[in-house]
């Protein structure tokens, strides 16, 4: 019972880290790796709001360090990325040095050991099925659950979301009917480093704000995505489910020390049996010679 | 009254054919020359200025390694199309290998390193045969795995050393030969490689990065070919690795570290990608200048990162291709 139940906490927590990406890579076909560092980073910025001005009400430091990171995600855009978007190599390497240079400021800057962290919204737990489960874990669900809705409710009924969508389904025919892809590509990276820096501020409360996780969130939002075929929603969540019940899995039977190990090697099991992915349909054709 | 005119230097090699040089006097070969003797023999006389100064002894050996791995990158993702973001797991698995023969299975040091080198190159070659077929992002983001994976696995087994690392490998017999052994494979796998790029066969090998498709209806195995560029490749890395892993007397996690991902990706990218010695260029400025940073900790990171960027964003090209530009332009006056 405590494995699907912490099951399906692990991979609610495992598709929010990675919707931001896949809402990037989807829409704008630029793969962020300066994902982790987004999501320390706002996690750093609300601890900074917390401490550094007395008093400050959580709610809205949460909102500003939210904000914060979604500038940031425009502003990759609108002056690194909109220079050499379209050359593969050049957008990996320029994403990751972001992220790198990000992460690695911030414990330059002071970011280390275990004294960084933020409160969680209600202490307390309860019982579930015969679990016992923290409120903060609760409310990741909640709040996951409630992710998806809105995103989709976003991408299917609002002007924006769907000139999204369009630019996504076909670029040129989208832009003949006037949606701007430079737009679409600010939003989109703006939204998604929102999503990571939402995700930041609800799952951080449960441990520390430590420049690893900034890491370890990269990669698990990759594995995800390339489990799920880039750029696939569906295949996301559905490829979240997977490898979060397989960590929980291993970490019952075997040991937490496999957690990574799993994920990797799902990533490269995926690869080779399916190189799109569980959902991607397309560029099946591209990506395999 | 006189005329004088300018005239590019070059202005006789260029008239007459560019591929094959036919020089017709000393000047112009010195002027083909110059570069290339500059490098060598600047590159051999190093260790020989490095008397007065023995703290850089070391920082310019693994300067070296950094310059051996950066033209690795630089021929899988510049001339093959693949973009290695893992170079780490190559110079791992070289130093581990090396480490292994030398310590458990008591091999002498000009054993252990050709071994290490050519089995190492054989291993990953295995290892990554099998993410060969995926291209671009895919594959970068498969070899970003690899050295996390190897960091992971040995952490979990516990199995060689463990998180201590295997101690006890021995060191080089002499200062020269420790400096020397690098210098010499170094210069030999860069004018090796620009020599390899074309051959016939290196011709076909760039061929699969600007349309495997075309490869492919030629008859020739675009799998085969990229499986023969990622173990030239990792040979080069493994080399590397192995010279580490004797250098330090030690293989460990850090072997598998970031820095051995990212500094020669830099380099490349700074030093220009597609020419082979820029990359080698590239390493040159970058690892002393991240020894001069020494002092910043992780900072040095950042600053890496924002020149990296700086570099694909203001001045994709690089600085070799703009040296060599600049260096076809010099003019001289010439009587009319």
């Amino acid at each position: 019972m405590e494995i699907i139940v912490y099951g399906i906490i692990n991979s609610i927590t495992l598709s929010l880290i990675s919707l931001g990406f896949t809402l990037v890579y989807s829409i704008s076909r630029l793969p962020n790796f300066a994902h982790g560092a987004l999501y320390i980073t706002t996690g750093y910025i609300a601890w900074l709001f917390m401490n550094k001005f007395e008093g400050f009400p959580y709610p809205f430091a949460i909102f500003i360090a939210i904000a914060i990171t979604c500038i940031i995600g425009a502003l990759i855009y609108r002056f690194i990325l909109i220079r050499i978007r379209g050359m593969e190599i050049s957008e990996i390497i320029a994403t990751y040095a972001i992220g790198l240079a990000i992460l690695e400021g911030l414990r330059w800057g002071g970011l280390r050991g275990m004294t960084f962290t933020l409160p969680t919204f209600s202490a307390g737990s309860v019982n579930i099925l015969g679990t016992n489960i923290d409120h903060q874990r609760l409310i990741v669900v909640g709040v996951g659950i409630c992710t998806f809705i809105l995103l989709y409710l976003f991408t299917h009924f609002n002007k924006i979301g769907l000139a999204l969508r369009g630019i996504a389904q076909d670029e040129r025919a989208a832009m003949m009917l006037g949606i701007d892809s430079d737009t679409t590509a600010i939003i989109s990276l703006a939204i998604g480093s929102g999503l990571a820096g939402f995700a930041a501020v609800v799952l951080l409360p449960l441990g520390n704000i430590i420049v690893e996780a900034g890491y370890n969130v990269l990669i698990f939002a990759i594995a995800v995505c390339v489990i799920g075929g880039l750029g696939s929603w569906g295949g996301t969540i559905l490829a979240s489910f997977i490898i979060g019940f397989a960590q929980i899995l291993t970490e019952a039977f075997l040991s937490s020390h496999y957690q990574m190990v799993v994920a990797l090697l799902a990533i490269i099991i995926t690869l080779l049996i399916k190189p799109s992915g569980i959902f991607g349909k397309q560029k099946e054709l591209e990506e395999r010679v | 009254m006189e005329m004088m005119r300018k005239e590019r230097i070059d202005r006789g090699i260029k008239v007459r054919t560019e591929g094959i040089y036919a020089i017709s006097s000393y000047r112009e070969i010195l002027y083909l020359m110059g570069p290339r003797l500059l490098l060598i023999v600047g590159v051999l006389v190093l260790p020989l200025f490095l008397e007065l100064a023995p703290y850089w002894k070391r920082v310019v050996n693994i300067m070296f390694v950094y310059s051996l791995l950066a033209l690795a990158f630089d021929f899988l993702a510049n001339y093959v199309g693949l973009v290695c973001l893992g170079g780490a797991f190559f110079v791992g698995v070289g130093g581990y290998l090396s480490a292994i023969f030398n310590v458990y299975l008591h091999l002498p040091i000009y054993l252990s390193i050709p071994l290490a080198t050519i089995l190492g190159a054989f291993f990953c070659t295995l290892t990554v045969m099998p993410c060969l077929p995926l291209r671009g992002v895919y594959f970068a983001i498969v070899t970003l795995m690899y050295p996390l994976l190897a960091t992971r696995v040995i952490e979990a087994l516990n199995i060689l050393g463990g998180t201590n690392g295997i101690t006890g490998v021995d060191s080089f017999p002499h200062e020269y030969v420790e400096h020397y052994a690098i210098i010499v494979f170094m210069l030999l796998f860069l004018f090796g490689m620009r020599r390899f790029v074309n051959q016939d066969i290196g011709l076909v090998i760039r061929g699969v990065k600007d349309n495997d498709q075309a490869v492919r209806a030629s008859g020739i195995s675009v799998t085969y070919m990229k499986t023969l560029a990622v173990f030239i490749a990792s040979f080069m890395c493994c080399f590397g690795g192995a010279y580490i892993a004797h250098l330090y007397m030690w293989a460990g996690l850090s072997l598998f570290a970031l820095d051995f991902s990212i500094i020669p990706i830099a380099s490349v990218v700074i030093g220009g990608g597609g020419t082979l010695v820029g990359a080698v260029i590239g390493s040159f400025i970058l690892v002393p200048l991240s020894e001069f940073l020494r002092f910043f900790g992780t900072f040095r990171i950042v600053i890496y990162c924002a020149a990296l960027t700086g570099f694909i964003v203001l001045k994709s090209e690089g600085l070799m291709v703009y040296l060599q530009r600049k260096y076809h332009q010099f003019e001289r006056w010439v009587r009319v």
